[in-house]
């Protein structure tokens, strides 16, 4: 594997919709971004920035008005018959999820992705039972049928379902919305791990700074359609300024960091998660005690 | 294919057709219906058909979105054409005759007619009640106007409650419908290969999600109501009372004198027409 490599690619990628219409709408305009392989880009912005219409893009539901999305290096719309082919190597996973579950039994949902992808019997059942295990979908819980499972648990089942088809690229869009903070830690942990075994790439869509300062590696800002600030964590949270521009935050505990700056009372603003910053105090408070 | 429901697709707008009586226009539309059905002889068939024009004119509604209104049609259209095209027999002599197929001037009559009558009855709906009336005022108008049911017992508002709460639903479940359609596509799901059957099968991924939404959302609204205290129709009152204004009164006594015309038109042949005409000067 060359680290060098693009998963995914939206080369100056338009989506206009509704076009010639009095109703049309122009979701993205002349978006360039790469994400890649192996990487954990988090996508944040607000409601109606676009962030939804990038999704649909990774895995061909959405036609881009203007430009390419390239799947490690080709064309996805090259040969649109074999989209499906697109779309079991891209994993997508709609907000709230667990609305689209529909079999009898939580096996037979999350055997619905392999099923399609045309597996024989004995990889269909070992890729359900893996994804189950790694989600923590216990033996029991596979032979109830999805609607009798609470909240947390059906949304747990439905990501299940897409990583049941082994996607070379995972997209999630705010996974963890409307969870409380168990069922989030439990379910982007288990993202971050599966991602540590199995060197998915990930797009993570999300509102939460802290969330995506504590699982992504990279970071997308999308503003009113465009492609605002992109890199790596570091680039951009450092650039504090520019995030209050677009009215967005910075993770609180950097914000934090920052006053402190200001005050002369440390010279790192690079803190973005508790974790790092309680590291971080110890050693200024640790600094000054010695001095 | 979705996006081609134009059922109880209102499109706001200002003219006289908008502003207008609900309830009064629910009347004018049976007596269209009357007139568009009834007209028989070509002057009658030709006011008709100039009724039409005028309400479709007057509703300014844009030709495009009339136009979308018939398009559903075109096969039914065609086919009447036809069949009152080649097989009606006529008296006279026939205008074409060429192996099987004989045309008569009836046969082009009887089509034109049927023709004209078709669009009138699916444009002058359109535009008498679809694209100028907001579901809500239509379903409070058919609730005044059957309300004298109400004293034979028959449950009128919850009717008209229902039905405005399926109208208000119709948006939203299609855009529910998309979503959950996109999501099992995300799962490789195939909705377009296979014969009927499958085709058929294949939407069950679809359609369970979709009725366990409708009926949650069921539920859901039903709480909401309740924590309103709504508890059916009596003595409940309206945030837009519904007037009947003078222009309202003109306008129903203007179509029943057009309906009257046409009975008349339709016992008069066209030749007496003309030789009254000549004979006022």
């Amino acid at each position: 594997m060359n680290a060098s490599v693009n998963a995914l690619e939206l080369k100056n990628v338009t989506v206009v919709y509704g076009e010639g219409t009095p109703f049309c709408k122009t979701a993205l305009r002349g978006v360039s971004v790469c994400f890649p392989e192996g990487s954990t880009t988090g996508i944040i912005g607000h409601t109606g920035s676009g962030k939804s219409t990038l999704a649909s893009l990774t895995n061909g539901l959405l036609k881009p008005t203007k430009g390419e999305v390239l799947l490690f290096g080709e064309d996805i719309w090259a040969k649109p018959k074999e989209m499906r082919t697109v779309r079991s190597k891209v994993g997508l996973v709609f907000q709230y999820p667990e609305y689209q579950l529909f079999a009898e039994t939580v096996w037979d949902d999350i055997a619905f992705g392999p099923k399609n992808i045309g597996l024989d019997e004995e990889e269909i059942k070992n890729r359900v039972r893996d994804a189950a295990e790694f989600c923590g979908i216990t033996r029991e819980e596979l032979e109830r049928s999805p609607f009798e499972l609470s909240g947390g648990q059906k949304r747990r089942a439905a990501i299940t379902g897409i990583i049941a088809m082994r996607p070379k690229v995972l997209v999630l869009d705010e996974p963890a919305a409307g969870l409380d903070p168990k069922g989030r830690e439990e379910i982007l942990g288990g993202l971050k791990e599966y991602r540590r075994q199995n060197g998915t790439t990930m797009l993570l869509i999300s509102h939460s700074m802290e969330d995506i300062a504590r699982y992504a590696d990279r970071i997308l800002v999308i503003k009113d359609g465009e492609a605002f600030m992109q890199g790596g964590l570091n680039e951009v949270f450092s650039n504090a300024e520019k995030l209050f521009d677009a009215a967005l935050d910075v993770p609180q505990i950097t914000k934090l960091f920052i006053e402190l700056k200001k005050r002369g009372l440390c010279g790192d603003t690079d803190v973005y998660t508790v974790g790092y910053a309680k590291k971080e105090a110890e050693r200024i408070i640790g600094g000054s005690g010695n001095a | 294919m979705l996006k081609d429901v134009t059922f109880g697709q209102y499109y706001p707008g200002d003219s006289f057709l908008h502003r207008a009586d609900a309830r009064i226009k629910i009347i004018i539309l049976i007596i269209y219906l009357v007139i568009a059905l009834a007209a028989q002889s070509a002057l009658a068939v030709a006011l008709s058909a100039a009724f039409t024009l005028y309400l479709a004119v007057a509703s300014h509604i844009k030709l495009r979105l009339l136009l979308k209104s018939v398009k559903p049609l075109i096969f039914v259209l065609v086919f009447t054409g036809i069949i009152n095209l080649f097989f009606t027999a006529g008296s006279g002599e026939p205008l074409l005759q060429w192996k099987f197929i004989t045309i008569y001037r009836e046969g082009i009559r009887n089509a034109v007619i049927m023709l004209i009558r078709l669009v009138s009855l699916v444009l002058g709906s359109a535009v008498l009640i679809s694209y100028t009336t907001n579901p809500i005022d239509l379903t409070d108008a058919i609730e005044s106007l059957l309300s004298p049911l109400k004293k034979i017992k028959v449950p009128v508002h919850e009717f008209a409650m229902m039905m405005s709460i399926a109208l208000k639903f119709i948006p939203t479940l299609i855009e529910e419908t998309n979503k959950i359609i996109s999501a099992q596509k995300a799962r490789c799901a195939d909705f377009e290969s296979g014969n009927v059957f499958r085709r058929i099968k294949s939407l069950v991924p679809v359609l369970v999600p979709l009725f366990v939404s409708a009926i949650r959302r069921a539920e859901e609204l039903a709480d909401a109501m309740e924590c309103r205290c709504y508890r059916g129709g009596e003595g409940r009152t309206k945030l837009k009372e519904m007037k009947t204004r003078p222009a309202d009164w003109i306008f129903l006594l203007a179509a029943a004198a057009m309906c009257a015309c046409v009975i008349f038109l339709n016992r008069v042949p066209v030749k007496e027409v003309f030789e009254f005409w000549k004979g006022m000067f």
